[in-house]
């Protein structure tokens, strides 16, 4: 393709490109590590007694735990589920975010009263602390992590999402609009919702690092999936009964990838914001 | 004027506290509604193992000296008026009244979280400032390179990594606990309780770090770029002096309330680092609440970490009233027209 061109590839990319490659690729990592996780078979990770507790080979990247089970492929197993968690969680949040900060910068200062209330109540409560309750509430498992995530994490955006509607609220276009007689939710979907859809998409990139993290760590302290799925937090938290033993890889590699995917879903939220919104790139 | 900023001080804590109020009133509704809600039954989570020895009359009594028959209405009105009165129930696990529990367990996570919470502030600020004092050099794109990588940090995995390297390869700390096992209360000595509190504290450190440090980094350059900076170094100054006489005192305020406001994160991290270390603290009391369903517990320790992280915001919003020459005469001014 263009790579065998030496003239091209003399040429230096500009930003713009680059950041567009950077993304590319990352997404393309990303994609690769959720398929093999969904397509790797379970006999993959069955019991085998014959090679437990070894230590990282060539036989198995990540070494075997105390089943004999492949951690490689454990790990990834459980990477694909965390970021489905993660991805569900998020976009959940990200749909709550978008209805109210709509309503709190469009229905009037009632709602937006009412909805500045509800951010700082969510706030006002530590993530994890509310995280345990609202998986407690309904029993942990998959339900229970979605269902908290979604409802945790929203506030941030939400204030982000309210502040640019109030800003193109006051533009001439909306006055103008206002002025001949269109109503308050036309105005809100045909001139609004296509403002924020970009700030949306990168809103849900950015919080998709914190829902991943959040999924991980409850899931660590027991309230989260289930010990018989292969997620990350489950193997971590398997492996502190033996790491007192001396088996590091069983906790070291598995949070190190989850590590690099969080950072990658990072690294292209923040490169899709400087597509986006070259204003507030540098920040 | 000194009278008027009193007074705006005192109007802005009454408007606070209402606030609060209207908070922990929600808080406690909200919570107390998920908690009913929850699958996992309290009677069993009581009783344990034993639970088939429990005979169905003897389950209606407890449902009934329980009041687990009344609507939820009136459990949560029985329930919040006890509050009220200072009454947090008894906790099902550690079989004492939960302020008890509360208070115990707070005294180890507070000695826990404010060595975390002053050690992440000073090291975050010093790299935020060596960052922003050389930015785009090679020391600049470490710094913000560690602090990203340490946002997206598991800290519990954090903790996991300090527990092999330190407690098992080198054996310098122990592995967990607050206090060494099978050694009873009054032999303990504070040097086994520092022993055991260094690695849980450097976990919430290392995480805590990249916050104040990106912050602090992006302030200063904001401040070197500002024309005042440009004469000073015009006129010569350069280095330290430049800095001391002209950076140090507008980036200081914005990173100690950052710091202030980012108490609920620390309370998180807390939980996470608490658990892996098993350092007996609030956090840890959370997990075991919930994974045990122990309700009152559970409900206590919402309340009480709500009030925690209200109380670090209230304390970040008086020191810029108070310290900031800046927002002080913009109030007086404000009130003046």
């Amino acid at each position: 393709m263009q790579l065998s061109n030496k003239q091209l590839l003399k040429q230096p990319l500009n930003k713009r490109q680059r950041t567009l490659l950077v993304c590319i690729g990352l997404s393309i990592v990303v994609c690769v590590v959720v398929l093999t996780g969904i397509l790797l078979d379970e006999n993959r990770i069955a019991t085998n007694l014959e090679v437990r507790n070894s230590p990282p080979s060539l036989d198995h990247l990540f070494g075997t735990d105390w089943l004999g089970r492949d951690m490689f492929s454990r790990t990834l197993m459980g990477l694909s589920l965390s970021i489905g968690v993660g991805l569900t969680g998020a976009i959940g949040s990200a749909t709550i975010s978008v209805i109210l900060g709509l309503v709190a910068a469009t229905m009037g200062k009632v709602a937006d009263s009412i909805v500045t209330w509800l951010i700082d109540l969510f706030l006002s409560v530590p993530h994890l602390v509310s995280l345990i309750l609202i998986a407690f509430a309904f029993g942990g498992g998959f339900k229970g992590i979605v269902l908290g995530i979604a409802l945790t994490h929203w506030p941030s955006l939400a204030r982000v999402i309210r502040s640019e509607v109030m800003q193109v609220r006051s533009l001439d276009f909306v006055q103008v609009s206002k002025k001949m007689g269109k109503s308050r939710w036309w105005i809100t979907k045909e001139h609004m919702l296509p403002h924020i859809i970009p700030q949306m998409l990168v809103g849900v990139l950015l919080l998709f690092p914190h829902a991943i993290l959040h999924e991980a760590a409850v899931t660590f302290l027991g309230l989260g999936l289930s010990p018989q799925e292969p997620a990350i937090g489950i193997i971590l938290s398997e492996s502190m009964r033996y790491l007192s033993v001396g088996m590091w890889w069983l906790a070291f590699f598995p949070g190190i990838c989850l590590l690099f995917i969080v950072r990658m879903f990072d690294k292209i939220g923040d490169n899709l914001r400087m597509l986006i919104d070259p204003h507030h790139a540098h920040r | 004027m000194r009278w008027q900023l009193t007074w705006n001080i005192v109007t802005f804590l009454f408007w606070k506290a209402i606030k609060m109020a209207s908070l922990l009133v929600a808080i406690s509704f909200i919570s107390f509604l998920l908690v009913k809600n929850s699958p996992i039954d309290p009677i069993q989570a009581y009783v344990g193992a034993d639970m088939l020895n429990v005979s169905q009359e003897q389950r209606e009594k407890i449902e009934e000296y329980w009041g687990l028959n009344q609507p939820v209405m009136e459990q949560f009105m029985s329930w919040s008026s006890a509050v009220l009165s200072g009454d947090l129930g008894t906790s099902m696990i550690f079989r004492l009244p939960v302020s008890e529990v509360i208070g115990e367990r707070f005294l180890n996570s507070i000695a826990l979280m404010s060595v975390a919470w002053v050690l992440s502030g000073v090291i975050g600020f010093s790299i935020g400032i060596l960052a922003a004092m050389n930015t785009g050099t090679w020391i600049d794109r470490m710094i913000k390179w560690y602090c990203y990588t340490l946002a997206s940090t598991p800290t519990f995995w954090m903790g996991l990594l300090l527990l092999i390297v330190f407690a098992v390869w080198l054996n310098w700390f122990p592995v967990g606990m607050g206090v060494p096992a099978g050694v009873l209360a009054e032999d303990v000595t504070i040097m086994d309780r520092i022993k055991h509190l260094i690695l849980p504290a450097l976990t919430l450190s290392i995480i805590g770090v990249a916050n104040v440090a990106l912050h602090t980094r992006q302030k200063l350059i904001e401040v070197l770029s500002s024309d005042y900076v440009v004469f000073a170094r015009a006129r010569g100054e350069k280095g330290f002096t430049l800095f001391w006489r002209h950076g140090l005192r507008n980036i200081a305020l914005p990173a100690i309330t950052l710091q202030f406001a980012a108490f609920s994160e620390l309370f998180g991290g807390a939980v996470l680092a608490e658990q892996v270390f098993s350092y007996p603290g609030l956090g840890q009391a959370t997990v075991e609440a919930g994974l045990r369903g122990d309700i009152p517990l559970l409900l206590g320790l919402v309340l009480f970490s709500a009030i925690f992280v209200f109380v670090g915001n209230v304390i970040a919003d008086l020191i810029y009233r108070v310290v900031d020459p800046r927002t002080r005469e913009g109030k007086s001014y404000a009130v003046k027209q």
